[in-house]
């Protein structure tokens, strides 16, 4: 047994260039068209660069003279923040564009705006889009790379993939983990791109909500499907907890706030149903006292501020893969 | 086309080499302070290893030793398919130190151009030497080892492979021709 440990040690301490498996993709708008190879190719990526996060002069030369333009139709602090620090930690000139204040506000389409971009001649657009498919809309559309930050109810590739590197640096590896995602499942992109993601790397995910927030037909895409809380955090080695997004909701899905937080938060009680070691994630910005409880917020089972950092990292590791291998793409 | 296939340097070969590498830098820098080795992944990183152990029996006194992927800082990337990113593990201060590279093979430079910026976008040593097992020719930028193991003049098409063990340790060097 030892011989076997130790050879499968040394099998993970492998070089990296050991495995020939390469990845250039041109663009990244979703978890669904990656294999699981694709995925860990990433994450493997990702990984080594959080280490240029934690040095004194947080650059590398890897994108100098490109062009990355922020293109932001919703709000948004964090993703927008991490895809601009990335970029800029690789050399590469960061644009923002958001939708107030912008000609979009003055009734411009999409493809107009895009196109008017492209004449600036940008090499990747990082996009968030409140339609489904706009990114693909995009890419379909334009020659530059196109990385989705989250369009509509579809995807959000970049958030799966921080949490997948989380969880594998927490628990050591996806395969075999059940994971409890509770909140809003309709509205979330996030759910969507994770249960691609986790379901790809072997985990069992689990998924929980008021019923008005639960798609009829959502289990089709791998999950089991439950409608409190309890059950589907019980024995889970993650607990990851949505926001309430109220934004995105036209009727009222719930009574009131506080019959949610009741229902559906989580507080220290309620998560000693968890495994013991199990953490909890949120995609942020968390909701104090409606989805986590004080307790949560502020405890050391929460990995928040992990996700938030890995988030740097893996949007370097996106930013670098889709600029690599260019000419080849041009054969 | 089976390739051709010559041994360089056996495993004593391998370790005399290092042997001598390691007297020559402790000659060279008068003893071990201030010295750090830096290995480029990935052979280079297992031969810096090596170097630390032989110096610690020579000396009796460990120099610190770390990694550094050079990938981010290629000049090639936009010309070949994504290479995965290793881990930079250099978990002490650079400034004022004297930074040993070491790399398995020298060729065009460029690995070794890169290196050095890496190096110094980490800190700013006080001098960078550069240790090599195998220099082959053929370079392409102003670059000289300061510590070779072997000199070995090839032609461009031939290959050199270096021959690791599952501790990492070098066994062989072997010239590929096809």
């Amino acid at each position: 047994m030892t011989v076997i440990l130790l050879r499968l040690f040394i099998y993970l301490e492998l070089d990296v260039e050991a495995i020939s498996m390469s990845f250039n993709p041109k663009h990244i708008l979703g978890i669904e068209s990656l294999t699981a190879e694709e995925i860990n190719f990433i994450l493997d990526t990702a990984q080594s660069f959080k280490e240029i996060n934690t040095r004194q002069i947080k650059k590398v030369p890897t994108l100098r003279g490109k062009t990355i333009i922020n293109l932001f139709y919703e709000a948004s602090t964090r993703t927008r923040t991490s895809f601009e620090i990335a970029g800029k930690r690789l050399s590469a000139d960061t644009v923002n564009i958001s939708a107030s204040g912008s000609s979009v506000a003055k009734g411009e389409t999409l493809e107009d705006t895009a196109k008017n971009i492209q004449a600036m001649h940008p090499d990747i657009i990082v996009m968030r889009h409140n339609a489904s498919g706009s990114c693909q809309y995009l890419a379909d559309r334009l020659d530059c790379s196109v990385i989705n930050a989250g369009d509509g109810m579809h995807e959000h590739p970049s958030q799966a993939l921080l949490d997948a590197l989380t969880i594998r640096e927490h628990k050591g590896s996806i395969a075999g983990l059940t994971v409890a995602i509770v909140g809003d499942i309709t509205h979330s992109r996030v759910v969507r791109s994770n249960i691609y993601c986790l379901n790809k790397l072997g985990a069992r995910v689990r998924l929980a909500g008021p019923g008005t927030m639960l798609p009829p037909g959502i289990e089709k895409m791998g999950c089991e499907v439950f409608n409190n809380l309890e059950d589907a955090i019980r024995n889970a080695d993650v607990v990851m907890m949505l926001r309430i997004q109220r934004e995105r909701q036209g009727a009222p899905l719930i009574p009131s706030v506080r019959e949610y937080a009741r229902f559906f938060g989580l507080n220290g009680n309620k998560m000693e149903l968890a495994k013991k070691d199990a953490i909890v994630m949120h995609p942020g910005p968390i909701n104090r006292g409606v989805e986590l409880g004080t307790a949560i917020a502020d405890g050391s089972q929460n990995v928040i501020l992990d996700q938030v950092e890995n988030g740097v990292a893996v949007r370097m590791a996106l930013l670098y893969l889709v600029s690599g291998g260019e000419k080849l793409k041009g054969e | 086309m089976a390739a051709e296939e010559i041994e360089i340097l056996d495993s004593d070969g391998v370790n005399r080499a290092i042997t001598r590498i390691a007297h020559e830098i402790l000659e060279k820098n008068k003893g071990v302070e201030d010295l750090v080795l830096v290995g480029i992944r990935t052979g280079g990183a297992h031969l810096a290893a090596q170097l630390q152990q032989k110096i610690a029996e020579i000396e009796g006194q460990d120099v610190l030793f770390g990694t550094i992927d050079v990938t981010l800082y290629r000049d090639d990337l936009a010309s070949r398919n994504n290479l995965a990113v290793g881990l930079t593990d250099i978990p002490f201060p650079l400034g004022d130190r004297k930074v040993i590279l070491v790399d398995d093979v020298l060729f065009t430079g460029r690995t070794i151009r890169a290196a050095m910026e890496a190096v110094m976008d980490i800190g700013r040593p006080e001098l960078i030497q550069l240790a090599i097992l195998i220099d082959r020719g053929h370079r392409e930028l102003p670059i000289r080892p300061d510590y070779i193991g072997r000199n070995l003049p090839t032609a461009r098409n031939e290959q050199i492979e270096v021959d690791f063990d599952d501790r990492n340790t070098a066994q062989a060097v072997h010239l590929l021709r096809t």
